[in-house]
């Protein structure tokens, strides 16, 4: 009787074959995108295209990487202080409930929300236009930097609530203030779940596209200052795949890109796990 | 008496800060609306989200969004329709099905998945699926169909991530309880953990829809952006994204304004997605 009902269970083998199949679809895809720019694109990866400038013969994207790393530093510049105190403010000074943290917070999911190309929209009419910056890189940084904003915020408040209580009482009955003990205390045992998200922004200023196009512009040439145009390396690819004559190089930059976003995320989830480590340790 | 002037001062310093994303919400809201709302008065608001027409360069011009309106849509639906099912049946079976030391492989794989620049992924489209699309369905290959795959694609790591977490908080005495009567281990997950986990899943597609709809470059690359309303999957369609970008680069005065308003609404759009979001999570606490 049992085994009977057992065999006219037709529904379970299916949902199981189901969900299987599901999966090795979702890998397949991954390892699909990953293996077919690896293969048209490290054959690519020449010297020439690391050259200091960028000729329409030999497109190097070593401008475009240097313009990258001159983002990243001032949108993290702008973002990472003001996401810490923010933080600190929302994990430290208030109640959760009050109206205050309520408005900031629906201001943070809102901004979290908002699509990377109307970012570039309002940096352009803001950076660009109001404050006549021009297409330049402290444009689109300050606009990346807005982008990022909610991130930094989220993953700081994070790591400052997951700090134990224990830590702040046992600060306060030595008789270090308010200010003495988050400085002191509780900010540098927060530190790894600070960088993750950190690291995690970076990663997303690196991708990004469409919030740059029309603040940082796509100028070829080596900026000499931030009020200078200039691409990154993801406005080079996009450029690249566009004109069409230069394929290769758009394959050889996707290459580096795939890379040095897959290397970010590993380290912050490398942070992610020391952190689980360490706080595993203390409780 | 000096340390409580620092106290109160630093006190002060990080509620600016904490305003400083408030401040930054309100200057976007200003800025895109007050460039775009007298442009549109001028257009008028029904020829603007109504008008079956984008002719910039006309005489006179005709701004109508409403093809790109449709086109967004048409996009999403399409991204949701190969998204969520996929997804979906992924999220179950990291959550329920998966061996732990498979688990400690696959995890990080789609959290890959969700650090791939969309511009890769456009790239990617545009290389494979854009002839995939071509050889076997016929057509130019850029077309609805293409984006829609594309964009399913990018969503996975977004509709995963969120469901699977969702899945994970359902209490283990649901699953134990439809054990003891008798169901199987897949009939238990999929009719009781997974109803269960309802508003949560709900909140995935919703971010899943808000990743589709504000998706720029990489809709570009495959949906070949023709301005008018498809009639088929296989034909070309222009997303509200497409349209900003697209034109951007060479757009002045009015066009660049009505430009702008097509931002503004994809902006309405977004805000509204997350209302119904934050009304999701809400009725979850509650």
């Amino acid at each position: 009787m049992e085994k009977k009902k057992h065999r006219r269970d037709w529904l379970s083998p299916i949902l199981r074959v189901g969900v299987w199949t599901a999966m090795v679809l979702t890998v397949a895809t991954l390892v699909l995108i990953i293996a077919y720019i690896l293969i048209m694109g490290v054959p690519h990866l020449k010297l020439s295209l690391f050259s200091p400038t960028y000729t329409s013969d030999n497109a190097s994207m070593l401008p475009s990487i240097l313009n990258t790393l001159w983002v990243i530093l001032v949108s993290l510049g702008i973002s990472v202080p003001l996401g810490i105190g923010c933080a600190i403010y929302l994990a430290e000074y208030t109640k959760r409930d009050s109206i205050v943290v309520r408005i900031i917070r629906m201001a943070a999911e809102t901004l979290s929300g908002i699509p990377s190309i109307v970012y570039g929209l309002f940096g352009y009419l803001f950076f660009v236009a109001q404050l006549k910056w021009g297409y330049s890189l402290l444009a689109g940084s300050c606009t990346l930097s807005l982008m990022i904003l909610p991130l930094i915020m989220r993953t700081t408040e994070e790591a400052l609530l997951s700090v134990p209580d224990t830590f702040r009482e046992a600060s306060f009955g030595l008789g270090a203030g308010r200010l003495r003990t988050i400085l002191r205390v509780v900010l540098p045992s927060a530190v790894p779940g600070i960088l993750a998200g950190v690291i995690l922004g970076i990663g997303r200023i690196v991708g990004e596209t469409a919030a740059l196009i029309y603040t940082a512009g796509t100028s070829t040439d080596t900026p000499h200052s931030l009020m200078d145009s200039g691409r990154t390396l993801s406005i080079h690819m996009y450029v690249l795949s566009g004109e069409g004559f230069h394929t290769n190089e758009a394959f050889a930059t996707a290459v580096v890109l795939l890379i040095t976003v897959l290397g970010i995320n590993t380290l912050a989830s490398v942070i992610a796990k020391a952190l689980m480590k360490t706080t595993g340790e203390k409780s | 008496m000096k340390n409580k002037i620092l106290e109160l001062s630093m006190r002060i310093l990080f509620f600016i800060t904490a305003c400083a994303s408030v401040a930054a919400v309100i200057l976007i809201c200003v800025f895109l609306f007050s460039s775009s709302i007298p442009a549109i008065s001028e257009v008028g608001l029904g020829n603007f989200l109504g008008g079956m027409k984008w002719a910039p360069n006309n005489q006179p011009a005709q701004f109508g969004i409403f093809p790109m309106i449709i086109g967004s849509i048409y996009v999403t639906v399409g991204a949701i329709i190969v998204g969520v099912p996929i997804g979906l049946l992924t999220a179950l079976f990291m959550a329920r099905f998966c061996p732990p030391k498979a688990y400690r492989v696959l995890k990080p794989l789609v959290e890959l998945l969700a650090g791939i620049p969309s511009i890769v992924y456009g790239f990617f489209g545009m290389m494979v699926l854009v002839p995939f699309v071509r050889d076997v369905f016929g057509g130019n290959g850029n077309s609805v169909l293409t984006a829609a795959l594309l964009l399913g694609i990018m969503i996975l790591p977004t509709i995963i991530g969120v469901s699977e977490a969702a899945l994970r908080a359902v209490p283990e005495s649901y699953y134990e309880g439809a054990l003891a009567l008798g169901a199987s281990h897949e009939r238990s997950v999929f009719f009781t953990v997974f109803p269960a986990a309802k508003s949560g899943v709900l909140s995935a597609i919703v971010l899943g829809v808000g990743r589709a709809l504000g998706e720029t470059m990489a809709v570009i690359m495959v949906a070949g952006n023709q301005p008018w309303i498809p009639s088929s999957i296989l034909q070309g369609v222009r997303t509200l994204t497409a349209n900003i970008v697209i034109e951007m680069s060479y757009a002045a005065d009015l066009h660049r304004e009505m430009l702008i308003a097509t931002g503004v609404v994809l902006f309405t759009l977004v805000l509204l997605l997350n209302l119904c979001f934050s009304a999701l999570n809400r009725r979850k606490e509650g």
